[in-house]
């Protein structure tokens, strides 16, 4: 996939504030001094009387949101998933979750691609921490192309939003004339009827290399491409495994409490399938090239492919 | 409204406040008691709203940061007209839309969720920013604890408004001196509460007795007056006020009063609203 276009999801967030500045008079941004690692600056430069720096005070930051919110604006607060979920979870919950106020929540730099900055950076938790506020959306684009529909659907929905971005430039999968996002929708991007391979964030390219492998030998991987990972479009999971018998899911996160626990969820109430969760095995990351981080976890390609054999073995 | 009619007003409020708690059998009278003065003043005197339109747009903005004190808030919006004073003996009962804590999503006149210390002065700040942002003429007022200025939070709030001259805003802190461990001096002492503020640069009016109408009066118009900087009022108030054997008493803090407390407590706001009723024949 040398040649194949690559562009990290924060990047796509900062561009699609711009065009939605346009549109939405009420949208405005806030940043905990940040706003040239998460990409919001350019929606700085084009509106910064919409622009809001809150110093680095995240807590405050969510609570500011909230009460923006509450007066017809339509915030997005914007800073390291470490920070944005973990650092402000109780204000998450209480300032925008428990009155289900209209925050989008635009946490950049989430999982180990985060690279040198080391584990204290790397947040691995967030899916967990957000999936378990009643009523909050969680999203994780898997391109700039489906990064940039997300936050366009995150402003157009009315109630509490989170997305989670990357720091690392990753491929551009979804560069397809007949691509179309839905909150809650998600996609077989390969069909396949030996195991199914569900995969979110940059783990969804990781999938697809790893089906090109399988497929060599014979082994046909059906990968589906989860974004909203709340609410969890648990049909297209199901009908798969009904298929498969087997599914496989990949994140870059902790296998506790994201993508995996969330498919299992689903799963054992309705068709209990053998499953497997790629991700972080309850450990945390470490200082290193977000390329040489993936490898070393067994989230690229490689590490997916290899990851699934032994499972089928 | 002259003060005689805020006392009797605040006197009610106060009745609400043991009522509710005692048909609850849980709740926060302490610190309902020592903020009813300046509760009935917001709603009575100083708050552009309106009881029959509680989403109005350019209404001000009120945010109980000490949401544990939403006994208060509940009798002064009943009293007000928002809902019907009956409703308070439903407090924290399964099924009430009178949730321990205000709740915005269920109760008609609360501006915002609260109750987690600490959290809700950032929400005001919010509102206070975003009237600012479309030139609305809106204020915004946050009622604190002493003891939850010791919230990092708070600070973080306190500094952003400083910096953005938010002068719609008034923090309110309701110094009482009291919090469930203790005095609050000795417990891990906020003082000098002022000249923190002063130093995040806010206008601080210090309101020596939160039990004065005429004193409550000055401290929001010198607020109200206030350009260019947010105000802070810091509140000296006495814990319980208005029950004798709740007054200063720590104990207070998050206790209802049993049946026969109950009685002694209305006994007592009985004789301060016949007190109130000579005053105004004579």
């Amino acid at each position: 996939m040398a040649d194949v276009k690559k562009v990290a999801t924060r990047e796509s967030y900062g561009n699609a504030l711009v065009e939605l500045g346009a549109e939405y008079p009420n949208l405005v941004v806030l940043d905990a001094d940040l706003a040239a690692a998460t990409k919001t600056g350019v929606f700085k430069k084009a509106y910064p009387d919409r622009h809001i720096d809150c110093g680095i005070a995240e807590c405050n930051m969510t609570g500011i949101a909230a009460g923006l919110s509450t007066m017809g604006k339509i915030p997005f607060v914007s800073s390291f998933a470490m920070f944005a979920a973990g650092r402000a979870f109780e204000q998450v919950r209480n300032s925008i979750g428990y009155p289900h106020l209209n925050v989008k929540i635009g946490a950049t730099h989430a999982g180990i691609t985060v690279g040198e900055d080391g584990a204290s950076h790397q947040c691995n938790e967030d899916i967990a921490l957000m999936r378990s506020i009643p009523g909050m959306v969680v999203m994780c684009p898997a391109d700039d192309i489906e990064a940039r529909a997300a936050v366009r659907a995150a402003a157009e929905y009315v109630g509490p939003v989170y997305m989670r971005f990357g720091r690392a430039a990753c491929p551009v999968i979804n560069d397809r004339p007949d691509y179309k996002f839905e909150i809650g929708k998600g996609t077989v991007v390969r069909e396949g009827s030996d195991v199914t391979i569900v995969a979110t964030g940059i783990c969804v390219g990781s999938a697809l290399e790893a089906a090109e492998k399988l497929a060599e030998e014979g082994i046909s991987a059906e990968v589906i491409n989860i974004c909203t990972i709340k609410p969890l479009d648990e049909e297209v999971i199901i009908n798969s495994a009904k298929k498969t018998g087997k599914v496989v899911t990949a994140e870059e996160h902790s296998v506790i409490g994201g993508l995996g626990s969330a498919v299992c969820d689903a799963l054992c109430k309705s068709y209990p399938v053998p499953v497997m969760k790629i991700g972080m095995q309850d450990v945390f990351g470490e200082s290193g090239s977000a390329a040489a981080l993936v490898e070393k976890y067994k989230l690229d390609g490689k590490g997916v492919y290899e990851q699934v054999k032994d499972f089928l073995k | 409204m002259n003060n005689l009619e805020l006392k009797k007003i605040a006197n009610e409020v106060r009745k609400g406040i043991v009522t509710a708690v005692h048909s609850a059998k849980a709740g926060h009278p302490g610190g309902s008691l020592s903020a009813a003065d300046i509760y009935t003043y917001l709603y009575f005197e100083e708050m552009n709203i309106d009881p029959k339109n509680p989403k109005k747009e350019d209404r001000d903005r009120f945010v109980l940061s000490k949401g544990h004190t939403a006994p208060g808030l509940y009798s002064t919006l009943a009293n007000r007209g928002y809902f019907p004073v009956e409703d308070l003996t439903t407090l924290r009962k399964l099924g009430s839309y009178l949730q321990g804590h205000p709740s915005m999503q269920y109760i008609p006149g609360v501006d915002m969720s609260s109750g987690s210390l600490g959290q809700g002065i950032s929400a005001a700040v919010g509102m206070a920013l975003a009237a600012k942002m479309d030139e609305k003429d809106i204020r915004v007022y946050t009622l604190l604890g002493d003891g939850e200025i010791q919230e990092g939070q708070v600070w973080e709030a306190a500094m952003f408004a400083g910096h953005r001259k938010l002068d719609n805003l008034v923090v309110i802190v309701d110094n009482n001196g009291l919090q469930i461990d203790g005095p609050i001096d000795q417990v891990c002492s906020p003082y000098p509460i002022d000249k923190k503020f002063e130093a995040f640069n806010f206008h601080v009016i210090n309101l020596d007795d939160a039990h004065d109408f005429d004193k409550i009066r000055a401290a929001f118009k010198e607020a109200r007056e206030t350009k260019g900087m947010p105000t802070a009022i810091i509140a000296h108030s006495l814990k319980g006020k208005g029950v004798s054997f709740m007054e200063g008493n720590v104990a207070w803090h998050g206790t209802a009063p049993n049946d026969e407390q109950y009685a002694v407590a209305m006994a007592d706001l009985e004789k301060i609203g016949e007190e109130l009723n000579k005053e105004g024949e004579a």
